[in-house]
């Protein structure tokens, strides 16, 4: 007598909702992002349109071109995780792997880059705290819990690339799978930041 | 088992079996990928000129109303080209969509209900 | 008389006594065959299976174990703060339990009635009826009635698990801190929560916990709701019990994370000084608070509650489910308007987001938004309606068993009407302005959470309490347990509503003894603690029986209900450790066959093969045979 362990549609999709457990699982996930990132962009709304007077970013210091190349920076590592997906699917397992570290190093630099803004922040004279304003109370909350979800996609990616690969030597597809979710995620991330950036740095 | 019922019974792997079919979405087919390949290159290309688009416009320093038209128009563009190519949702499954429009929907409101409150209070 | 009856075992005919022992019997083999087999396929260690387990049976005990635990602790904070609002400035040697700091001499301190009173609502939502609703009773039940040999992400279940214990654990370790727990309430209004002790930021903390757990939970639940039913199992054939945990995964998956996001506001705001909703010129305690100010404080509310409305039908939905399930079960009947039920609580789901400003009519909200919430908070109800109106015709015409699952559901019906309707008037903003923040509020919700959700919840430990020993609780003792708690729970709450509508405060220390208006009905008070105070003996023989049955309780066959969802029908009891099925039933039909005419039986399983003499050992016979004894 042998009974049934294996959970169905871990890896293939089921005929009728064309999916595989982990994709409507993270699709489900990024829709609660959503939320979350919605409470804190409708908080922005409200303390904005109620202020007196509200600072436009630059007149606050914001450091426009280093968050600009910080744009590039999480663009390009949006591509490099679609471009190391494609990859895996044709068997280019070198290039994929080493477009997954890409990605990584992308993710660093993105971090790398918050800090010399931050350290700048907490260094001027008067220095920029969240206690400072609501504008920079924001500017903190909002990049910082986006600063965590980057940081959250690098534990993923410096997985996958290290201890995970293992997992494309026995179940190829699965693998490819994780990818595509943890792509996903990642992409989502980007997306935040898409809209972030102008509502801080810029308006 | 004497517990049992009689009744017809099916597997995991069986229940798995007619599912098989590669999955029609990711056509698998190298050409195929290849004209992927191409489809995300020419979409960093356009997020990149978007970007450095919404900076320069920054550097008018429009007016709030103008400026936020244009910045969130141009994130929008941007936006859209993320979710639709990158994250594929040109080619996603129903299900996704409807889950996504429920989330859109009680976005929306999360976003007006507080605002909406603040400009209809009494004595204001 | 039914001695001289013969039932049919197997292909034997048998006196009734005899036909018994040859059931036992069978039982017997059976558990010894599961238990070797057990043995020979999982060798996991005593960690990994008792522990960190990731099978969803399990996982699902150990929150029910948990959440229990917390309902208790729960109720015994509200027991002491009964005892103060029933003899105010009373010494009671009993509050010494709490310390010296908080009740000096037996004396409850003001400070400290405000602990109790946040942290029961905190952690009778938080940490028990909504782990007990959707942890236990989801997790246990979910997989085993769409046939699914799992969660679809077992490891996601334990870190589910895990997150929550840990958030209960802070929230009690924030008993602890200096200034004590939490004390603004279990909404933690601001600004008061903003300037309150070190206790709100373990509070928050905590908080995050448990969203992050609900979380993974919810995403889990859809997963697997969407993905793993098996061949047959198409959603209109779904036990109603299924639908609601769907409905309410997703109110879990789309409203909690505003609160996560309001939490890391106000942690911000305490901790880095940041002024999100704190208002400009704040003065506390005579000093001016030097914040950069221009924050609002009804953006906590409106994020608050954009999670608690939904909430209130995260507590209401499964306790739905467990009904309409005992129901059907028991008066052996389908039930009355299955797809109705199935609609409404869809559109109910649906609506619940949209309805949360009700609980601010009072914040100076003009006409128009007033007026559209008011509005929804009325289509609201009609779902509700809709679904207590389908179970109520249910019964009609129903023979029906008075056991006690059946009891504790009939009475959930009635209770959850009281707490339906007395919401009504606090939904018109007109009424809301005298009944706002009164005692009838804490009527109101308690009708529906407490002889509600937690009625349901007692029905459903009892009736699935076989499935998950093999035995049976005691009748007898369940009887007991189901009149006192019915009796004295109104007696704790009815009064509740005339203290409110005299205009009596909620959240008084004193429990309005010095406000001229409240005068005539102070008296209630009393009579509300003493009933508080016998519930709690109510519960005495639910404990005692609880853990008897566990070893000494009826041993019964796997379908002791003869009921005909999956988790019944097509699993043994208690189901085989690891994978649930021996292999994975096909679904034939819909999920309350009973009494269909010409069936040889009063129900049909929803995986039967009907037209067919059933083969091999006759399982089927032997419930049969039970179903004569019973009759
Ligand atoms: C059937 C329709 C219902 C309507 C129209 C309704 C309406 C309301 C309204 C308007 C309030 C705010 C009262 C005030 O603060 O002045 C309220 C409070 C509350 N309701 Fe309901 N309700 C309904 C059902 C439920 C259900 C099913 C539950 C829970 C299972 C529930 C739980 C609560 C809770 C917990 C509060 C009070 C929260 C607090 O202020 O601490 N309600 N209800
Ligand atoms: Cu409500």
């Amino acid at each position: 007598m042998t009974v049934e362990l294996e959970i169905p549609y871990n890896v293939h999709a089921r005929p009728e909702t064309g999916l595989y457990n982990a994709k409507l699982g993270v699709w489900l996930f990024l829709a609660s992002e959503v939320m979350l990132f919605g409470a804190l962009f409708s908080s922005l709304i409200l303390i904005r349109t109620s202020a007196e007077h509200w600072p436009r970013g630059w007149e606050e210091g914001l450091n426009i071109p280093l968050a600009t190349l910080n744009t590039f920076i999480l663009i390009a590592s949006s591509v490099t995780v679609v471009l190391a997906w494609a990859n895996f699917r044709l068997g280019n397992v070198k290039r994929g792997r080493l477009l997954l570290l890409a990605t990584l190093a992308c993710g660093f630099g993105f971090m790398i880059i918050k800090t010399i803004e931050y350290y700048a922040k907490f260094t001027a004279v008067p220095p920029h705290l969240p206690s400072t304003s609501n504008f920079f109370a924001l500017y903190f909350t909002m990049t910082g819990l986006h600063g965590l979800h980057v940081l959250g996609g690098m534990i993923l990616f410096a997985y996958l690339s290290g201890p995970g690969f293992k997992m494309w030597e026995k179940e190829p597809e699965r693998y490819v799978n994780r990818i595509e979710v943890v792509g996903l995620y990642w992409h989502f991330v980007d997306l935040v930041w898409i809209f972030l950036f102008p509502t801080l740095y810029l308006l | 088992m004497s517990e049992h019922i009689a009744s017809e019974h099916v597997s995991a792997e069986e229940a798995i079996a007619d599912s098989v079919v590669p999955n029609p979405m990711h056509h698998n087919d190298p050409e195929h990928i290849r004209k992927e390949i191409r489809v995300y290159l020419t979409v960093f290309g356009s997020l990149a000129v978007l970007t450095i688009a919404t900076v320069a416009v920054s550097y008018l320093h429009l007016d709030v109303r103008w400026a936020i038209l244009v910045a969130l128009s141009i994130a929008c563009v941007k936006g859209f080209l993320v979710a639709g190519y990158f994250m594929h949702m040109l080619s996603e499954k129903k299900l996704i969509y409807a889950v996504l429009a429920l989330t859109v929907f009680f976005f929306a409101m999360l976003l007006w209900g507080p605002w909406g409150h603040h400009y209809d209070t009494f004595g204001r | 008389m039914a001695e001289k009856r013969q039932v049919r075992v197997g292909r034997e005919w048998l006196a009734p006594r005899d036909a018994e022992k040859a059931l036992r019997e069978a039982i017997r083999v059976q558990k010894e065959q599961e238990r070797h087999h057990q043995l020979e396929h999982h060798p996991l260690g005593f960690w990994r299976t008792y522990v960190f387990s990731t099978d969803h049976k399990w996982i699902g005990l150990q929150y029910g174990f948990t959440a229990l635990c917390f309902l208790l602790f729960g109720f015994s904070l509200m027991l002491l703060m009964r005892l103060q609002l029933g003899w105010p400035g009373h010494a009671f040697s009993i509050m010494k339990v709490l310390g010296e700091t908080r009740a000096p001499g037996g004396n409850l301190l003001p400070e400290a009635y405000n602990q109790l009173g946040a942290m029961h609502g905190t952690i009778m939502v938080f940490l028990a009826i909504v782990p007990l609703a959707v942890g236990a009773f989801g997790n246990y039940l979910v997989p085993l009635q769409i046939g699914a040999p799992d969660m679809a992400f077992p490891k996601l279940n334990m870190a589910s698990y895990w997150c929550y214990l840990s958030g209960g654990l802070v929230m009690l370790a924030s008993f602890a801190a200096p200034g004590g727990t939490a004390q603004s309430g279990w909404t933690s209004y601001p600004p008061l929560s903003v300037i309150a002790s070190q206790g709100q930021t373990w509070w928050l903390f905590g908080m995050i916990l448990l969203i992050t757990s609900s979380l993974l939970g919810s995403v889990n639940f859809i997963v697997t709701i969407i993905q793993l039913r098996t061949k047959g199992m198409t959603f209109m054939r779904l036990p109603f019990f299924v639908w609601a945990q769907f409905v309410t995964s997703f109110l879990l998956l789309l409203a909690f994370p505003p609160l996560e996001a309001a939490g890391v506001l106000q942690l911000m705001d305490r901790l880095a000084g940041t002024s999100f909703f704190l208002p400009s010129g704040l003065v506390v305690s005579g000093t001016r608070l030097m914040n950069a100010g221009g924050g609002n404080p009804l953006l906590w509310q409106h994020l608050f509650w954009f999670l608690a409305h939904p909430e209130v039908y995260v507590l209401i939905l499964p306790a739905m489910g467990i009904v309409a399930e005992v129901i059907a079960n028991n008066t052996r009947k389908p039930l009355w308007g299955y797809k109705s039920m199935v609609f409404a609580t869809v559109f109910l789901g649906f609506m619940s987001f949209v309805v949360w400003a009700h609980h601010m009519f009072l914040t100076g909200m003009g006409t128009a938004i007033s007026a559209f919430f008011q509005t929804t908070t009325m289509i609201i109800s009609i779902p509700s309606v809709i679904i207590l109106s389908s179970l109520f015709l249910s019964l009609w015409g129903g023979s029906i068993r008075f056991n006690t699952p059946m009891l504790f559901a009939l009475a959930f019906l009635p209770m959850f009407g009281i707490g339906g309707l007395t919401g009504l008037p606090l939904g018109l903003a007109a009424a809301d302005i005298h009944l706002h923040d009164t005692y009838y509020v804490i009527g109101h919700f308690h009708y529906v959470v407490a002889p509600g959700t937690i009625f349901a919840m007692f029905a459903g430990i009892y009736y699935w309490f076989p499935k998950i020993t093999g035995r049976k609780m005691s009748e007898r003792l369940g009887k007991l347990h189901f009149w006192m708690s019915l009796i004295f729970i109104n007696g704790v709450f009815f009064p509740m509503f005339i203290q409110g509508l005299a205009g009596v405060s909620r959240r008084l220390y004193d429990g309005g003894a010095q406000y001229a208006h409240a005068q005539p009905v102070l008296k209630t008070n009393v009579f509300m603690s003493v009933s508080a105070w016998l519930l709690l003996i109510g519960q005495v023989p639910f404990i005692i029986n609880f853990f008897k049955s566990i070893k000494w309780g009826e041993l019964v066959d796997s379908n002791p209900w003869q009921a005909t969802t999956l988790d019944w029908a097509a699993t043994t009891s208690p189901p085989l450790a690891h994978g649930n099925f021996e292999h994975l039933p096909v679904v034939r039909r819909g999920p309350y066959e009973y009494s269909v005419p010409g069936s040889e039986t009063d129900f049909i399983p929803q995986h039967a093969v009907t037209g067919e003499e059933p083969q091999g050992g006759g399982g089927m016979l032997v419930q049969s045979a039970v179903a004569q004894k019973e009759a």
